[in-house]
């Protein structure tokens, strides 16, 4: 089936709101370090992943679990406990991007299905089939670099499902390899999971504007009525050779409805939506939005256009001014 | 479509008067419509610390800590502080906004502790609205669901 719509849950609300909404699956992480958004209060212990499992099982859904930082020597029983425990719970299927636990996912849980994520930063065919032939990775989800011809080449020469970005918050595209944050923060987001930990963030309002820190490094001011971004040092705004612009990256979402017909003719298995950090409001709002588009494009692909109310409640949900196709859209190639 | 503001003048007013008033019929609600639903979940982390919510257009605020047995009215130095208007509140506490939209559009202000600000979040995120309408004052019942369901 083409185009599953996979959507985030930071809570068994959300779990349930992208459920009711019409998720084919939802993705979710658990309690601790061992998935890339590990922020206080948020994800799901034990007892909370079995009940969204039933929930989803229940409805037809599956659940996908972000297993997606890279565990580190001395912590490595964290990770393969959430294996484990991933098996035991019964998900139908883990999203990993470190091949020592991959290893270990295949030699303990052979029933278990394997996503590889977009943190293992795979962007070839080669790559790809790499983590097919020595694990049996059934999916992998491309991170986004590649434009559109490059991922079909990619479609063209695996049999791995393919899952593409639809939606959501960008990063500055070194999916798994960014270190970035750490500099400020002496933590990197691919083993922390997390780029900008809560314990270091600082918000400010000041007389020349809205403040943004991390560990005292000012990462951006915004004027009274600029949109505000989430607190990331690839996002900021620096001072280079006299100039205070985005250096580094924009804060712009990604959007990608305009790509659907193309998407479903290269036959994309499934679409992801960012944001297990954010409210059940949000995951509702999305959810409904990317069903309605994506039973569009499926029952009459030529005559897809997306609506101008779906673009609507979209940006309205973005982060920072605009939004985006992202390296999937390369006019000048 | 929620859609109103609240008069100049009544804001002026209101910001006069004192704080502790308020904050004790909004500690007594919220231990009798929140803190049910919030106790089962990890709300560790909440209790020994100073809060305030501000409702910018009522020129309310609301100072309260949160103990082991729930919440109660304060007048320390708070840790977290919230912003928005009373719009935006009830859109946020009816799941029809998402704090992060609100956030970004900067129609809801955050000071202090960054961390405690979003433990808060996904505390509220995680709460079963269900559980929290059942435990409504009647009166305020009808109103609220109809709020929800937008």
């Amino acid at each position: 089936m083409p185009l599953e719509l996979v959507c985030p849950a930071g809570s068994l609300m959300a779990l349930k709101a992208a459920v009711d909404n019409g998720a084919d699956a939802v993705y979710m992480g658990f309690r601790d370090n061992t998935n890339a958004r590990a922020f206080p209060g948020l994800n799901f212990d034990e007892a909370q992943a079995a009940e969204g499992l039933r929930y989803a099982h229940d409805r037809g859904r599956k659940v996908l679990l972000a297993l997606n930082t890279y565990p580190q020597s001395d912590t490595w029983q964290r990770w393969t406990g959430a294996v484990d425990r991933a098996a035991k719970l019964g998900m139908d299927a883990v999203i990993l991007a470190d091949a020592g636990l991959m290893r270990y996912a295949v030699k303990n849980h052979p029933q278990l299905r394997l996503h590889l994520s977009v943190q293992g930063s795979a962007t070839s065919y080669e790559a790809v089939n790499f983590y097919r032939e020595h694990f049996g990775v059934q999916r992998a989800v491309l991170p986004r670099v590649l434009s559109l011809p490059q991922v079909e080449a990619v479609v063209k020469n695996t049999a791995v499902e393919i899952e593409l970005f639809g939606f959501g918050g960008l990063c500055v595209m070194v999916e798994g390899r960014c270190l970035l944050s750490s500099y400020c923060t002496g933590e990197s987001p691919n083993s922390a999971g997390v780029c900008s930990p809560a314990k270091s963030v600082q918000w400010k309002e000041t007389s020349s504007g809205l403040e943004s820190r991390l560990n005292g490094v000012l990462l951006d001011r915004y004027g009274k009525d600029e949109k505000a971004g989430y607190p990331t040092l690839c996002k900021g705004r620096f001072e280079v050779s006299g100039e205070t612009y985005y250096a580094l990256e924009e804060p712009t979402s990604l959007n990608t409805l305009d790509l659907l017909p193309e998407m479903l003719k290269m036959g994309i298995a499934a679409i992801k939506i960012e944001g297990r950090q954010r409210s059940p409001a949000y995951v509702t709002q999305v959810t409904k939005v990317w069903r309605a588009a994506i039973d569009a494009v499926k029952k009459n692909a030529e005559s897809f256009a997306p609506a101008p109310a779906w673009m609507a409640e979209l940006n309205k949900l973005s982060e920072g001014q605009s939004h985006t196709l992202g390296a999937y859209n390369r006019p000048w190639k | 479509m929620l859609n109103f503001s609240v008069p100049t003048a009544v804001s002026a007013l209101v910001s006069r008067l004192p704080t502790q008033p308020p904050s004790m019929v909004f500690s007594l609600l919220a231990n009798h419509v929140l803190w049910p639903a919030l106790k089962d979940l990890d709300c560790q982390p909440l209790v020994g610390r100073r809060y305030a919510v501000r409702v910018k257009d009522l020129g309310l605020t609301f100072r309260f800590k949160v103990t082991a047995r729930g919440f109660a009215a304060d007048s320390g130095k708070p840790e977290l502080i919230i912003s928005s208007s009373a719009r935006d509140f009830l859109l946020l506490l009816s799941r029809r906004e998402d704090p992060d939209t609100l956030f970004f559009s900067r129609r809801l202000v955050s000071e202090g502790d960054t961390e405690l600000g979003l433990v808060v979040k996904n505390l509220l995120d995680a709460l079963d609205p269900e559980v929290v309408l059942r435990r409504l004052p009647p009166p305020l019942m009808p109103a609220v669901r109809r709020l929800m369901a937008g």
